[in-house]
């Protein structure tokens, strides 16, 4: 049996807009993949597809020899495939440790009990610090997210999905709105992630994207151009023209 | 060090919580004795607040807009009152059964409801209310029609305290039904389950990037919710022995939101503040001047919604932050 996730000829459209064309990708335990690929290129539905959030129009999406394709978003999460979101969706009127008591009960499975306080198990109180300590946001645990610097609010959104325990981690553009002064905090949070896990991360930013990744994968068109390492990549002639060339000049 | 100052904080709360709490029971107490002669209009309060503290449940926690609560309300009432003329006058008993009249209501229109949003949500509510009181309406024989159902006739509660023409009795169980809404409600709205509806709230598309079956989980919000709403009609079948088509009518849903809206969203208490306000001043300006009082009903909201958006609770906290109390 494969262990991961493989995809297999996926196809999905908006109307008359392609915007994946018979992807094949795999991402295996341990792997650090990056996507990339000018806006527009379908990397977000890509990872939307991922995570069941939209459904192909064909092609198969499996995790470890089984197929998953037809499980619906909650019961992908629920597998382990898990997505931080591009523009950030965080529950803005609670705290950061609310924010990530929320999936914790979830993936545990208590979320539907009626009884018992939400926020007296001891169990579930030591893995929502653990996190906190991991991002460094142990000082923020009690402000309410819509206090938090965008930059926190990115490392609040990874938390909050790593606390899913997934197996598979994509990040949409986790630098997305971080000033570069900052990007360095949510690079090592990505650093820190457990080594097993497989991410997928979605990024513009070239420095973030050749620190972290091992492999990339380059999107044009809802297609993939392009797989290699990052030194073959910004070797690629066709990369340079199509994608890092534009992206450099701005 | 982070840790003490958010269990300090917590333990405020708490503390604030059971003195409004003690505060709370100590008016309702107190209301039996200081107005001996208004007990029919005290009780209607008592109920009234039990249906908006369901109100909040739907609204304030999990963010469902509906204008159609009174279909819950009514259905309760009308099960209620029905049991009571047909099968038995025991008033716990009817409880139940309004209670699960309530909830069975919520349910099935709830797997419709739960899958609209906005505009649509709104109007389906306000249908489904209607929808029932035309059907009550039709059928005559057995609910009454528009004359109301008749023939209600309670035993005493606990087969002791029998309902007496004064409304003692009935004061007395509606202020601890109320209570007992109460604190299971505050049970439920601190559990983790309380905790989705208020996410669900917040992001939608996040719990279900979570992993929670969002759909599911309002239809069960709405369910308990309709539950406590048939418990509110129940009881007002119960202490006034009749029940008419208001039960189920547009106007009893639209004032319920009022209330809520004056007293503030998602707290509970709430419920309390904005219901005795809205009916207090609809009791006293409509004695004063039968025609009018809706003006200064309206002149209320006004003010509320646009001083205090987040309605009569948010007020002392906002007055602390004009005196630069608190830092
Ligand atoms: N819900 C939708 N309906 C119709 N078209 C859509 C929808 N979502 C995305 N698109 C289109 O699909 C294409 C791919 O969009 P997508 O968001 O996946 O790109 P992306 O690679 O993530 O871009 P960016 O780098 O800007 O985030 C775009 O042309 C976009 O306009
Ligand atoms: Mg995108």
């Amino acid at each position: 049996m494969s262990v991961g996730l493989e995809v297999e000829n996926l196809n999905m459209n908006f109307g008359g807009i392609v915007v994946a064309r018979d992807i094949n990708f795999d991402l295996r335990p341990g792997d650090r993949k990056a996507l990339i690929g000018p806006n527009g290129a379908g990397k977000t539905t890509f990872a939307n597809l991922l995570t069941g959030i939209l459904t192909p129009s064909s092609g198969t999406i499996r995790l470890d020899g089984q197929d998953i394709g037809h499980l619906k978003e909650s019961r992908r999460v629920k597998a382990g495939v898990a997505k931080t979101f591009q523009i950030t969706t965080l529950f803005k009127r609670m705290s950061v440790r609310e924010n990530i008591r929320l999936p914790v009960l979830e993936r545990r499975g208590e979320s539907r009990n009626w009884f018992g306080r939400a926020d007296a198990n001891a169990e579930v109180e030591d893995e929502i610090d653990t996190l906190l300590t991991q991002f460094n946001l142990q000082p923020s645990a009690e402000v309410q997210v819509q206090d938090l610097a965008y930059g926190q609010q990115r490392l609040v959104e990874m938390a909050l999905t790593l606390a899913l325990k997934p197996r598979i981690l994509i990040l949409d553009e986790p630098s997305a709105g971080v000033p570069s002064s900052d990007s360095h905090v949510v690079t090592e949070a990505i650093e820190r992630l457990p080594e097993d896990l497989s991410v997928l991360i979605i990024e513009h930013d070239m420095k973030l994207v050749f620190k972290v990744a091992n492999t990339i994968v380059v999107l044009v068109d809802g297609a993939i151009l392009t797989e290699g390492t990052p030194a073959e990549i910004s070797k690629d002639q066709q990369v340079r023209d199509l994608y890092l060339g534009a992206r450099h000049g701005r | 060090m982070t840790k003490s100052i958010s269990t300090s904080r917590v333990g405020n709360n708490a503390a604030m919580g059971l003195a409004l709490d003690v505060l709370l029971i100590s008016a309702g107490i107190a209301a039996y004795f200081l107005f001996p002669d208004n007990l029919g209009f005290l009780t209607r309060v008592l109920i009234m607040i039990i249906m908006v503290l369901s109100l909040d449940l739907v609204l304030g926690y999990a963010g469902i807009a509906t204008l159609g609560h009174a279909a819950l309300f009514g259905t309760g009432a009308y099960a209620a009152g029905l049991f009571a003329v047909y099968i038995s006058g025991d008033p716990l008993l009817g409880l139940g059964v309004g209670a699960a009249a309530g909830g069975v209501i919520a349910f099935f229109s709830g797997l419709i409801l739960m899958r609209a949003h906005g505009l649509t949500l709104l109007m389906l509510s306000i249908a489904v209310a209607q929808v029932l009181q035309e059907i009550v309406n039709k059928e005559r024989p057995v609910t009454g029609g528009s004359d109301g159902l008749q023939g209600i006739d309670m035993d005493p509660v606990l087969g002791i305290f029998a309902f007496d023409f004064f409304g003692r009795t009935g004061y007395w169980y509606a202020l601890i039904v109320l209570f007992v809404v109460f604190f299971f409600l505050k049970i439920v709205v601190a559990s983790p389950f309380g905790l989705a509806a208020r996410g669900i709230q917040e992001s939608a598309p996040r719990m279900r990037a979570i992993g929670t079956p969002v759909y599911w989980r309002l239809v069960g919000i709405y369910t308990l919710a309709g539950a406590v709403a048939g418990i509110a009609g129940a009881l007002s079948a119960q202490v006034t022995e009749l029940v008419s088509l208001d039960a189920l009518g547009f106007t009893l849903s639209a004032e319920a939101l009022i209330m809520l809206i004056l007293g503030g969203l998602g707290r509970l208490y709430g419920a309390f503040f904005g219901t005795i306000i809205f009916m207090t001043v609809h009791h006293t300006a409509a004695s004063i001047d039968p025609f009018n009082w809706l003006f200064v009903i309206g002149a209320l909201v006004l003010l509320v919604v646009y001083f205090v958006p987040e309605g009569l609770l948010g007020l002392p906290e906002k007055l602390r932050k004009h005196l630069r109390w608190g830092g």
